[in-house]
């Protein structure tokens, strides 16, 4: 019997030639990503233990994103600590602000990702890196704190679902899309403790980013990992940043897996995920004039530069609703230089939108967009759980960036296909 | 070991960490601060209730969404010594082991107790008992590697006595 991809890596980073699912494994670990707030946990542990060591500086990366710029004096002593630990250790991968962005959108772009590692991050949407052909998951602080001290971790090895994605995606339709649908139709644990797996011409089609929306959402359907096998587009875009050597691993065609579900892209269409789970998708068409009082467009999910370029699309010359307000986040800095460079961050102004620096801000009810009691809010982001961005009497709908362009314009949940040529 | 206290019955699939401590208490990461919150976006009345060493029970998926540890610091904060679940996200259920919280997965479990009953949990022998109404249920006993850490004290003091032998 083959492996899948999943348990190639898994079995190679535990020293072994052969796991299975189910099965309790230490595997070393290649990378650790660190953000403010799960870190200051873990290094108050380590310190307490006796234990503050970091087992390899050069395999750190630090990216202080929730509640950055600091939205009170308690997140700015958090991050205070962590510059102090930082350099205490010799970390350099250390994003700072000015160069600071969301860990999940910073960790690929600035090269840190390559096909085969394993990668660890105290925040659930570490999944995302998965789209790179890398096992990434989601921990906790303490897991961070044993992952920083020995460089290893206990798992337990993952089933794998298999998502079988073939043909063209219609107009107006995105990878937000695909995953919205994949996780109605399982539910928010229908792959609990698993490895989501998508393939397929779809996938193949897709650019790298895109794939990112969709391995970033592994998690709202339970997942432990999402994973997608690296192809050329990938090696194109990780060659591009690192000249780190690494190894292509890809599923055996007789792999084990749990199910396989197939899909066929061209019956997809937009969906909005209303209040208050990421499975309850509906198509656009079912929501429509819901009214809304703010759009977000940003976030680990979509608040990447091809985002940014199909809502910017959408509202050239247009202008939003009165009665609502639209909050741009370029999830990067890098993205947000990008985006205004190419007049992205311009149309977004004019139609009367504003743009904010990189952050996770409002996604997880931090800072910069907060709803109020009563507020409706169409949101680029990856959960709509109750007081997910503020009052607990407030709602999230989930869509892709075109979609929530399309509603700004509207003040209402719009379905983007008449905005596009 | 045995645990004995009372049942607070959340009749809930995906009760989700933004429930348990929602994100803008998360400047905090000190038990007791982030106790005063515990399940406040759920129930408002859960941490005047709770007492020391009660249970709380819950239907699918408890635990879901974030990977935030806080979510079990805010519910030990509060007094809670066990989670007893239909079944647990996997990145809560990992935590609670990792901080050898108790967390128990007895499928069905949500329908068969009522508000206040009073359990009594055996770990070592995988049985819960509900005093209240006289009636036993079985769940997942909890595997060697959970029990390993429970009995150091979690992970890190896991690792910290493996260093040393």
């Amino acid at each position: 019997m083959g492996m899948t991809i999943t348990e190639k890596i898994l079995a190679k980073h535990a020293g072994k030639d052969v796991v299975k699912p189910g099965e309790l494994i230490n595997a070393k670990i290649d990378l650790v990503l660190c953000h403010d707030v799960t870190t200051t946990p873990a290094i108050d542990m380590l310190e307490k233990a006796g234990m503050d060591k970091v087992f390899n500086p050069d395999k750190v990366v630090v990216t202080p994103d929730h509640f950055v710029p600091n939205k009170d004096i308690k997140s700015a002593e958090m991050v205070n600590r962590i510059r102090k630990w930082v350099k205490k250790h010799k970390i350099k991968h250390f994003y700072d602000i000015g160069r600071h962005g969301v860990c999940h959108a910073i960790l690929p772009e600035q090269g840190h990702v390559v096909p085969g590692m394993t990668i660890v991050a105290g925040d659930s949407h570490t999944c995302t890196h998965g789209a790179f052909g890398a096992f990434s998951t989601g921990v906790g602080s303490t897991d961070i704190a044993a992952a920083l001290a020995t460089g290893e971790l206990w798992f337990k090895v993952p089933e794998t679902i298999k998502f079988v994605i073939n043909g063209k995606l219609p107009k107006g339709v995105y990878s937000k899309d695909i995953i919205l649908k994949i996780i109605s139709d399982i539910g928010v644990d229908g792959a609990l403790y698993k490895a989501m797996e998508f393939t397929g011409s779809t996938i193949s089609d897709l650019s790298v980013e895109a794939r990112m929306t969709i391995t970033n959402m592994a998690i709202e359907a339970g997942g432990k990992s999402g994973i997608i096998e690296p192809d050329e587009k990938t090696l194109e875009y990780v060659k591009k940043r690192t000249d780190e050597k690494f190894e292509v691993v890809k599923s055996d065609e007789d792999a084990n897996y749990s199910i396989v579900m197939d899909y066929e892209a061209s019956k997809f269409e937009p969906i909005v995920a209303v209040p208050d789970l990421p499975s309850n998708g509906k198509s656009v068409g079912e929501v429509n004039n819901v009214k809304v009082d703010q759009a977000y467009l940003g976030s680990c999910t979509n608040g990447r530069i091809e985002d940014l370029r199909i809502a910017a699309e959408i509202m050239k010359g247009k202008k939003v609703k009165e009665g609502t307000r639209m909050i741009v986040v370029p999830a990067t800095t890098d993205i947000w230089k990008a985006a205004n460079k190419e007049g992205l961050l311009d149309i977004f102004m004019e139609a009367g939108a504003t743009v904010s620096t990189a952050t996770c801000g409002a996604c997880l009810g931090g800072h910069m967009g907060i709803l109020a009691a009563g507020e409706n809010c169409i949101s680029t982001t990856n959960r709509n759980f109750v007081g997910r961005m503020g009052s607990p009497k407030s709602k999230v709908y989930l869509a892709s960036p075109a979609t929530v362009a399309a509603s700004a314009i509207e003040g209402k949940i719009t379905d983007p296909r008449g905005f596009l040529k | 070991m045995k645990l004995k206290g009372k049942a607070h019955v959340y009749k809930k699939d995906d009760i989700n960490t933004d429930e348990i401590i929602p994100a803008r208490y998360l400047t905090s990461d000190k038990e007791e601060e982030l106790a005063e919150h515990a399940m406040e976006d759920l129930d408002t009345e859960f941490v005047k209730k709770v007492k020391k060493g009660d249970f709380i029970v819950a239907k699918e998926n408890f635990g879901c969404g974030s990977s935030r540890e806080h979510a079990i610091w805010a519910l030990r904060g509060s007094g809670v010594r066990a989670v007893i679940a239909d079944s647990f996200a996997r990145i809560f259920f990992r935590n609670a082991i990792n901080n050898g919280f108790v967390a128990i997965e007895s499928k069905g479990i949500s329908g068969k107790v009522s508000d206040g009953d009073e359990l009594e949990i055996d770990i070592k022998s995988g049985k819960i008992t509900n005093h209240t109404k006289n009636e036993d249920y079985i769940f997942v006993p909890l595997s060697d590697f959970a029990v390993e850490l429970m009995n150091d004290g979690g992970l890190i003091n896991h690792i910290k006595k493996g260093a040393k032998k």
